[in-house]
């Protein structure tokens, strides 16, 4: 395989009902930093369908090219059609490096164009890096439950190639006159491999806010223990204008949705504060909170693993501290 | 109707600890199970048998000692169990594991193949998709929910997305990596557990499957380790076991402190 043949690095921008997905602008911002590194341009492959007007705003969040793949085919994901277009513009394109964010979409694609490639593929990526010696891309990424983390590369193939979670990595600031090449990719369809047939697509009722987006999370473990406990957090977070979410177990138990849950399993977050209320910290949920800027936590139980990350630790009743501190907070807006 | 079941031997990673001096992954006396969501495709799978008579099959890759996963699959009620397992597979990353089980499912006479969706102990989710792809048949991940229409011989699909799911169907092979949280796994049964012990569990060596040497284990893996490391964890604030009003007023200036209030 020859190497100088592949260059670039490239973002799969996934998009769904037209909608540029956080993840792909994420990606960007990431592809920039690495870019600096490499010196190479940043793509990105737009696949969907009446899409291409979408195009510009990869451009405005750092992207250099876009390669657009307007097609009904791509109307709605479904793996081969979106395999057999993915895979055609790398074949034509050759990138040496292509991520891809790690959603139902990413990850099935990703294994499949990795398989027919026959490339490797490192999944959930958490940190991304060149080797400023080997050039090569570095791929670090939690296994066994978030309790060890692994550093891989690709040393022998191409394109080198990654699933990234969404929520970890910061977007860059758009900027709307910045000017790029989008350049159109007409794929050959083998419409005879379309075997498995999309019969219609169901829309959960979704959270008013993602809690990946919200700068206060109010957070409840198996301390808060029901719904009515919820509740409180709920009085608790909306003084503050945050975001109630919830350790595995409450979801696990049922007593809260899983858009709402923020760990290994769930939802990566990064706040301006993160309140773990009893919370006992499992290496899996820290994984998903422990980049939040400033993080409270409260529990009966010193010995929590939690308080390892906490900025501010209290041993204490939460049920007795939440309650307090709501009233005490309404005091201080009413100033 | 003939199903292959492909599962892995994790360690319970739940139960997995951190030693505090050496800062390693403590290993030992952590229980290894059947992965969980490789156990939800199992029950898929036995839930057709139930149904529609089918014959299943459960294969997997690993250590002599995943034996008896494949023993537990035997008392949940599965018909015929490969052990494939051979030094020349060790090191493998999931392209080269994904081409050692599409190497047995060739040797083998199969409509439908079930996966779980992925195994806890390395989260990647890749290793079904790369078996669907060596073997050209359509796959759908993150199923929680099937359907089988006998005289349309069509499968109908539940798949999980972060927004709803998608509905899909398809007639012919093809391949299903399962979610755990979809189905409640049965109990190995009383006579299954009997039966478990009299089954013969099948094991293959590399050379029963058609796949080259070069494409095998760590050979054949595109992805090297660099290294491994325990987190760093950041260093941890104070800790104070104060009562609710002292911890009112140390909450507040901490809000105070990072201008949220």
């Amino acid at each position: 395989m020859d190497f100088s043949d592949y260059k670039d690095i490239y973002v799969f921008a996934e998009q769904r009902d037209g909608e540029i997905q956080p993840v792909a602008l994420e990606l960007i911002g990431k592809a920039r930093d690495l870019s600096q590194v490499t010196n190479e341009k940043v793509v990105a492959i737009l696949a969907g369908s009446g899409i291409a007007d979408k195009a510009q705003t990869l451009v405005a969040y750092g992207a250099d090219k876009v390669i657009v793949i307007d097609e009904p085919e791509l109307k709605d994901y479904v793996t081969e059609q979106y395999t057999q277009a993915v895979f055609q513009a790398v074949n034509a394109f050759k990138p040496s490096i292509l991520m891809y964010g790690a959603t139902t979409i990413g990850r099935d694609l990703a294994p499949r164009i990795a398989a027919r490639l026959g490339t490797g593929l490192t999944a959930d990526c958490t940190k991304l890096t060149i080797n400023e010696e080997t050039r090569e891309f570095e791929m670090t990424r939690p296994a066994f439950g978030g309790n060890l983390m692994a550093t891989i590369k690709c040393p022998e193939h191409r394109p080198q190639m990654s699933t990234v979670r969404p929520g970890v990595m910061p977007k860059a600031t758009p900027d709307f006159n910045r000017k790029g090449e989008i350049v159109s990719f007409k794929p050959k369809f083998d419409a005879s491999k379309f075997v498995v047939k999309l019969v219609k697509t169901v829309k959960a009722q979704k959270a008013a806010v993602d809690i990946a987006d919200a700068k206060i999370l109010v957070s409840g473990g198996r301390g808060v223990g029901c719904k009515e406990g919820f509740d409180m957090l709920q009085g608790l977070a909306t003084v503050l204008g945050g975001e109630v979410s919830s350790s595995r177990a409450m979801v696990d138990a049922g007593v809260m949705p899983h858009d709402r849950q923020v760990g290994q399993t769930g939802k990566t977050v990064r706040p301006a504060v993160y309140f773990a209320l009893g919370i006992s910290g499992a290496i899996q949920h820290l994984a998903g909170m422990e980049e939040s800027e400033t993080i409270i936590a409260v529990n009966k139980d010193k010995f929590a693993p939690i308080f390892s990350v906490a900025d501010l630790g209290i041993v204490c009743d939460l049920n007795k501290v939440v309650p307090l501190l709501t009233e005490r907070l309404k005091k201080e807006q009413a100033r | 109707m003939k199903i292959l079941v492909c599962i892995k031997q994790v360690p319970d990673t739940t139960e997995i600890k951190i030693d505090p001096v050496t800062k390693t992954l403590v290993r030992e006396g952590v229980p290894a199970i059947m992965n969980p969501d490789d156990k939800g495709g199992l029950e898929f799978a036995l839930q057709l048998k139930d149904k529609f008579g089918a014959e299943v099959t459960v294969v997997t890759m690993g250590i002599p000692a995943a034996e008896i996963i494949l023993r537990e699959a035997f008392a949940m009620g599965a018909d015929r169990a490969i052990l494939l397992t051979d030094r020349k597979l060790g090191g493998a990353d999931t392209l080269a594991t994904s081409k050692a089980l599409a190497g047995v499912a060739r040797q083998l006479d199969w409509d439908l193949i079930i996966a779980g969706r992925q195994a806890i102990d390395g989260d990647t989710a890749q290793v079904g998709p790369e078996i669907s792809e060596h073997l050209g048949i359509p796959q759908i991940s993150y199923v929680a929910g099937l359907e089988y229409d006998a005289a349309s011989k069509k499968f109908t699909v539940t798949k999980e997305t972060e927004d709803g799911c998608q509905i899909l169907e398809f007639q012919g092979k093809a391949l299903l990596t399962c979610l755990a949280s979809a189905v409640k796994p049965r109990y190995m049964s009383v006579g299954g557990i009997v039966d478990a012990y009299g089954k013969e569990v099948e094991v293959w060596g590399a050379d029963r499957i058609d796949v080259p040497e070069t494409e095998l284990g760590l050979k054949g893996s595109p992805t090297k380790v660099v290294k491994s490391f325990t987190k760093e964890l950041k260093e941890p604030g104070q800790v104070h076991e104060v009562d609710a009003e002292e911890a009112v007023e140390l909450i507040v200036a901490k809000l105070k402190e990072k201008h949220i209030i």
